[in-house]
């Protein structure tokens, strides 16, 4: 009996595997390998001086250690998380709900809120560099009209990263709505009409059933625009090239300049890894912090 | 036992597709789907085979300016197939100058570099670093008297950044400077005379005075992607280059430097007569198109455009000067690369000797807005005809005697990223020029220790 039991177990595992395999092999040629190709490398002296690679230790870490343009990436990148992250979390919420409420042009209202996910980032730089050109950006004529001076925004060091960050919401906030609309779609509505007979006010309506219930999306959503936060960086090619004077730089951006600019293959790896370990640890809290505190049905 | 075997043909099925998509991940190089011909493998069986066997380039090039470059250069590709039966020449468009570069780089670390191609004048001392360009000396000392001629035809200015410790490494092919451009009905309007651009700094921040107005700049000078390049300008003007010929040391940090760097920001928070902040490479142009500025410094290249936008009359002049005329030179250069076949060496020589064609160099000119690199150039009647209708085409070649060599060293990412951020810091905030200078200085020497060992 055990025997024939352990040979269907194995098959079952086989199969498992079987189908596994392909994904696997993506994972490993275009995920794992590289991985630990740059980790390898983050070890080793590989720049425009040295011709022949040559195996160094922690000495990029060390460097990366004193170099302050990677702090400032770095600082720059934790204020675009904390900026772009719970903004864009409550405003696709609050669009959500009210595509979800809306009752007249529901198409159009939520094509409205979802277009530009679809465009590429690289085309929205390009918008986003007109609209706010001084003197005659969008941004500019709209001030105008209040006999306002707009303000150099991508030139100008303090206000860089605001912008950066506005543009990045109205890019993202239409994504995350639709995880949202889906979460909210599966609520149940006779949570809604019981609350309503129990006459319970809309505000704690929502703190006590929509926002628990939607946890599941939230932290997912929280993953996602976390992560982007660091993956998103088309923009600063064509906008402002992380100047001036790096203060829109951003970590991946700075990685682009390192590897493909200086040609410092060694600290593009180090730098690489930082950033791999640094999504991981975030992942991780996410996942084994937060998520005990959510509602599962 | 079926789905079981249906489950394994999928699996051989995606196994295959991962296989080809890993070999295809070996190859970088963008180049057409014809096959072969253009890696070092088949390069070796190619000279294996009889001689008069067709040789393949592959030549690389970038788009940096407007129109409709990609069919003139396919154009001249075919022209030059015509001519030469015996060679194939691919021109693959590999993007903006830094695409261009990365691809090259890419395809050259996976064995298959390109045959030729035209790369920023300031990659130089990269590309030898990686050890990726071949010399030409032999090719053109194979040429005997007639190579002398080709290559003392090309004006100085551009040969130095084609040329160090002695060798040549680059033939200039569409190259660029600075020059001010100014609006002359603005200059009616501040009761300047419209015929006379400044010609000292001091008139320069005189003249930007009176045509600084509700609504229009005196002047605006780019602090976004070539800043480096434009500070060049003040500080040739005011004593040295920035650099050493040999590309091994910068020298940022000079008095000379720290003045023309206060000279420049005090054009924005002292005189006004310059938006703060970081203005925009791109927007510059526009703002001289709009009416937003009076006057602009910014490259030759915008000749054409600016000439078909503007709907005032413009002028043209050489960039003021402080102790002398200057300002750096711009562009791209062809090279030959290292690890290709010498019949390949060879046919890229002639193929580069027949795209710097004194005639097609002439057009190429009048077609881009490019300064045309060869004296000989300006003797065509093509050139002739061309200036005599728009004389502002001349200023940049009149002004090429006082030009130097662009920013170029080793290192030149990292060396050109910290001066660009100097700039940007004193001219977006509140650093003082000889800290900034300072701070690059020291960076820069740092990054050079490796090669002044």
């Amino acid at each position: 009996m055990g025997t024939a039991a352990r040979r269907k177990a194995l098959r079952m595992n086989a199969f498992a595997w079987l189908l596994l395999f392909p994904s696997l092999i993506f994972l490993l040629l275009f995920t794992l390998y590289p991985v630990f190709g740059s980790l390898k490398l983050s070890l080793y002296q590989a720049d425009l001086g040295t011709p022949e690679p040559y195996f160094a230790g922690l000495d990029n870490y060390a460097a990366m250690a004193e170099d302050e343009v990677f702090w400032k990436v770095l600082t720059n990148n934790v204020w675009f998380a904390v900026g772009t992250v719970p903004t864009s979390i409550m405003i696709s919420l609050l669009m959500a709900i009210f595509a979800n409420k809306v009752m007249r042009a529901k198409g159009l209202v939520r094509t409205a809120f979802f277009y530009p996910t679809v465009i590429p980032m690289i085309a929205i730089g390009n918008i986003w560099l007109f609209i706010y050109t001084p003197d005659y950006g969008m941004v500019a004529r709209v001030l105008e009209w209040f006999g306002l001076e707009g303000p150099n925004w991508l030139g100008t060091q303090s206000l860089v990263m605001i912008a950066m960050i506005i543009m990045v919401l109205w890019k993202e906030a239409g994504y995350f709505m639709v995880f949202f609309l889906a979460g909210l779609q599966n609520i149940s509505e006779e949570l809604y009409e019981s609350a309503k007979v129990d006459g319970v006010p809309a505000w704690r309506v929502f703190w006590r059933i929509t926002f628990p219930l939607l946890m599941p999306t939230t932290l997912f959503v929280s993953i996602i625009a976390l992560t982007n936060s660091f993956k998103l960086v088309d923009h600063l090619w064509i906008m402002t090239k992380g100047g001036p004077e790096n203060a829109s730089n951003l970590l991946l951006y700075y990685i682009f300049e390192t590897a493909f600019s200086f040609w410092d293959r060694g600290m593009a790896s180090a730098l690489t890894t930082v950033m791999i370990a640094l999504l991981l640890l975030l992942a991780a809290l996410q996942f084994f912090g937060f998520d005990r505190k959510i509602h599962y049905r | 036992m079926r789905s079981m075997t249906k489950a394994l043909l999928l699996m051989t099925a995606c196994a295959t597709f991962a296989a080809g998509c890993s070999g295809g991940g070996n190859d970088p190089a963008p180049t057409s789907s014809s096959g072969g011909g253009n890696g070092e493998k088949p390069a070796a069986t190619e000279s294996a085979k009889p001689s008069g066997e067709k040789v393949e380039l592959t030549f690389y090039y970038p788009v940096a300016v407007g129109g409709p470059i990609t069919k003139t250069i396919e154009d001249l590709a075919q022209q030059f197939m015509d001519e030469n039966p015996n060679i194939t020449v691919k021109p693959v468009y590999t993007g903006s100058y830094a695409d261009t570069m990365l691809k090259a780089q890419a395809a050259v670390q996976g064995g298959t570099p390109p045959d030729t191609a035209v790369l920023l004048s300031t990659e130089l001392f990269t590309l030898l670093d990686m050890d990726a360009i071949e010399p030409l000396d032999p090719f053109i000392a194979a040429d005997g008297t007639e190579g002398e001629t080709f290559i003392n035809d090309f004006y100085p200015a551009f040969m130095a950044n084609s040329q160090t410790e002695g060798q040549t490494y680059g033939i200039p092919f569409q190259r660029s400077t600075i020059v001010l451009y100014y609006n002359k009905e603005a200059f009616k309007e501040a009761g300047l005379d419209p015929e006379k651009a400044p010609a000292t700094w001091d008139e320069l921040a005189d003249y930007a005075k009176k045509l600084t107005k509700d609504g229009q700049w005196g002047l605006e000078i780019p602090v976004t992607g070539f800043q480096y390049w434009m500070f060049q300008t003040f500080a040739l003007q005011n004593g040295d280059n920035m650099m050493s010929p040999d590309g091994k040391k910068v020298f940022f940090d000079t008095p000379e430097n720290v003045e023309a760097l206060q000279f420049w920001s005090d054009l924005a928070k002292v005189h006004k007569v310059m938006p703060e902040g970081a203005t925009e490479w791109g927007t510059v142009p526009s703002d001289f198109i709009e009416g937003k500025t009076a006057m602009m410094y910014h490259t030759t290249g915008n000749l054409t455009n600016v000439k078909n936008n503007a709907k005032f009359d413009f002028g043209v002049s050489f960039l003021p000067q402080k102790k002398t005329y200057g300002t750096p030179t711009g562009g791209g250069n062809f090279y030959i690369f290292k690890g290709i076949s010498e019949e390949k060496q060879q046919a890229a020589w002639k193929f580069i000797k027949f795209m710097t064609d004194t005639d097609r160099i002439a057009q190429w000119s009048i077609d881009t807005g490019y300064v045309a690199p060869r004296v000989s150039a300006y003797e065509t009647e093509a050139m002739k005809a061309y200036v005599q209708e728009f004389p502002a085409a001349l200023v940049a070649r009149d002004q090429l005697q006082y030009a130097s060599a662009e920013l170029s060293t080793h290192n030149n990412g990292k060396v050109s990223k910290f001066i660009n951020d100097a700039i940007q810091s004193v001219l977006t905030s509140t650093v003082e020029p000889a800290a900034a200078l300072k701070k690059a200085q020291e960076e820069a020497e740092k990054a050079l220790e490796p090669f002044n060992k």
